[in-house]
């Protein structure tokens, strides 16, 4: 079991490894062989367009993007719940797997959608909610 | 070779073969890069009617050696405004990040050595499907320190519009892989290639693309987003934002941004190709069955799987210099209003197909793709319709719309 493991995840090790040495690699080298860069006021300006910057760079955004975020999180989450869920019902429906419970019952396939149709309806009635606020609304 | 490995460092055959494949699939993503740098700008002359690069050797076939060569020559700069770790950091982290993608990518079935059959992939975790998806969105970081660290407010602005876009368009694609998930009842890249190599009706392949369509086609649409491709590249819009994220960047470290943004394309059309298209698998040839495991037979597979994935290259650059690119409130209602919903059903269809034993009857499936594509359209002028203009008399989004006005949606 520990060397079936070792064998699927040690050369993703391995990969990362190279990638690390490549991106690491190529920094170095073209920080070696470039010339040495030369800096001056105007070079090393912001670059907008050749007009001279005005004000600070990390102004205030529209609150749109927070909005999308905090919505990504939700629904990532909850998307990544029924991953697991995806495999087991799987196993239920399609092999007749059960699984047997603390209270001596077991959780067939109708078990398995019931619970999933509770979470599922909350996850469509939220982003029915946020779709009715007005989150989506970027005019 | 193998066999003194195995004796002298313990280690597995499976375990030799993974690491030489692994530098074999690294090289050859790189040359890969560099050439789909240059048929991109070849394709792009074609459709535009130039001649395209045709200087350096015949055709300019050299052009990528000779970009290659300038880019680890020219000045270095790293401005004196900008935060000087995250500046380096970001293209050495998208790099990282596009350059491990590939590692649980089926690439040419099994090899018979000795008496063991070894796996043709890097890696074969249980949770290969997770690992690709959660590579993916690491892919992020790499575009929004880069813009953060320039310090400056066009990068600012395409990191910003490009984390909006890439976190929106992870969520129906991750539903779509969802669809072949419960299809196939697997998460190993290897077992999901496998099971597509049976026929319907003797003769049509089993492929994932004939049950679920509409997955395959959204999967491909949020690709071309996370990829920050053309028409969803609004955080490098030439237009507003002049280079996007990486318009403070210079030499290599700008090459390291472009490197990377074809190397996710590559994994990403990998990954289409083996969840949708049956990856190594081509019908009727009896070398790209999972039974034929000699050394011919795998190579045979991995040009197959190659094929596949220079087919939707091309068209991923057919795309960019065909379409125009997306206003950034266009894109969010695409992803909000009509991706998630319809793969939010294409997930309850295939709940259902599955809970009655019928997840790999194409009638079925299709049928019900089909219900799905019908309801979209009557409800497409309807729904979450687009404004334009000016609107003196649009609502006020409400404070709160209690049940009542949900009851309206």
């Amino acid at each position: 079991m520990l060397i079936a493991n070792i064998d699927s995840y040690a050369p993703i090790v391995v990969v990362a490894l190279i990638a690390l040495t490549m991106a690491a690699g190529m920094l170095t080298l073209a920080h070696v062989l470039g010339p040495k860069a030369r800096h001056g006021s105007v070079k090393d300006a912001p670059y907008e367009s050749g007009m001279p910057p005005i004000g600070s760079t990390h102004r205030r955004l529209n609150v749109r993007f927070y909005i999308v975020a905090v919505l990504f999180l939700l629904f990532d989450v909850e998307v990544i719940f029924l991953w697991p869920w995806a495999k087991v019902f799987h196993a239920a429906a399609a092999n007749g797997v059960t699984i047997p419970l603390e209270n001596g019952g077991v959780a067939d396939k109708g078990f398995l959608l019931i619970g999933m149709g509770i979470f599922f309806s909350l996850l469509v009635f939220g982003l029915l909610y946020e779709w009715k606020k007005g989150a989506f609304r970027w005019e | 070779m193998i066999e003194f490995l195995t004796s002298q460092f313990g280690v597995s055959a499976q375990f030799v073969v993974s690491v030489v494949l692994a530098l074999v699939v690294i090289g050859a993503m790189q040359g890969g890069v560099a050439y789909c740098i240059y048929f991109e700008r070849k394709i792009s002359a074609w459709i535009q009617d130039r001649y395209g690069p045709n200087r350096v050797g015949p055709l300019g076939l050299l052009q990528p050696v000779a970009d290659g060569v300038k880019f680890f020559f020219k000045e270095d700069v790293v401005p004196r405004h900008v935060d000087k770790v995250l500046f380096i950091l970001a293209p050495g982290m998208i790099m990282f990040v596009s350059l491990i993608g590939f590692a649980a990518i089926p690439w040419g079935g099994q090899l018979q050595l000795g008496e063991k059959l070894v796996n043709i992939q890097v890696a074969n975790p249980d949770i290969g499907l997770l690992y690709i998806l959660g590579v993916a969105s690491m892919g992020v970081y790499g575009v929004v320190i880069g813009g953060w660290a320039s310090n400056s407010k066009y990068p600012f602005f395409g990191a910003i519009r490009a984390t909006a876009q890439m976190i929106s368009y992870e969520i129906p694609m991750g539903l779509c892989i969802l669809v072949v998930v419960l299809t196939m009842g697997t998460l190993r890249l290897e077992d999901i290639t496998q099971l597509q190599t049976g026929y319907w009706l003797g003769f049509i392949p089993q492929w994932n693309m004939f049950l679920h369509p509409l997955a395959f086609l959204i999967l491909f649409i949020c690709v071309l987003a996370e990829a920050n491709r053309a028409p969803f590249d609004l955080s490098e819009a030439e237009q507003e934002l002049v280079g996007g994220f990486h318009t403070e960047y210079s030499a290599l470290k700008f090459g390291m941004f472009f490197l990377a943004e074809y190397g996710h394309m590559i994994t990403s059309s990998a990954l289409i190709t083996v969840l949708f298209l049956g990856g190594w698998h081509l019908p009727w040839f009896s070398w790209t069955q999972p039974e034929a495991t000699q050394w011919y037979a795998v190579v045979a597979k991995m040009g197959v799987i190659s094929a596949k994935i220079v087919v939707f290259l091309f068209l991923m650059m057919w795309i960019r210099w065909t379409l125009p690119r997306f206003r950034f409130d266009q894109l969010m209602r695409l992803a909000w209003q009509r991706l998630i919903p319809v793969t939010l059903a294409l997930f309850v269809l295939t709940v259902g197909l599955l809970y009655f034993g019928l997840h790999r009857s194409p009638v079925w499936a299709l049928s019900g793709n089909a219900v799905i594509v019908v309801v979209m359209l009557v409800s497409a002028g309807t729904v979450g319709k687009e404004v334009t203009g000016r609107q003196p008399n649009l609502p006020r989004i409400q404070e709160s719309p209690g049940a009542a006005a949900l009851a309206g949606v």
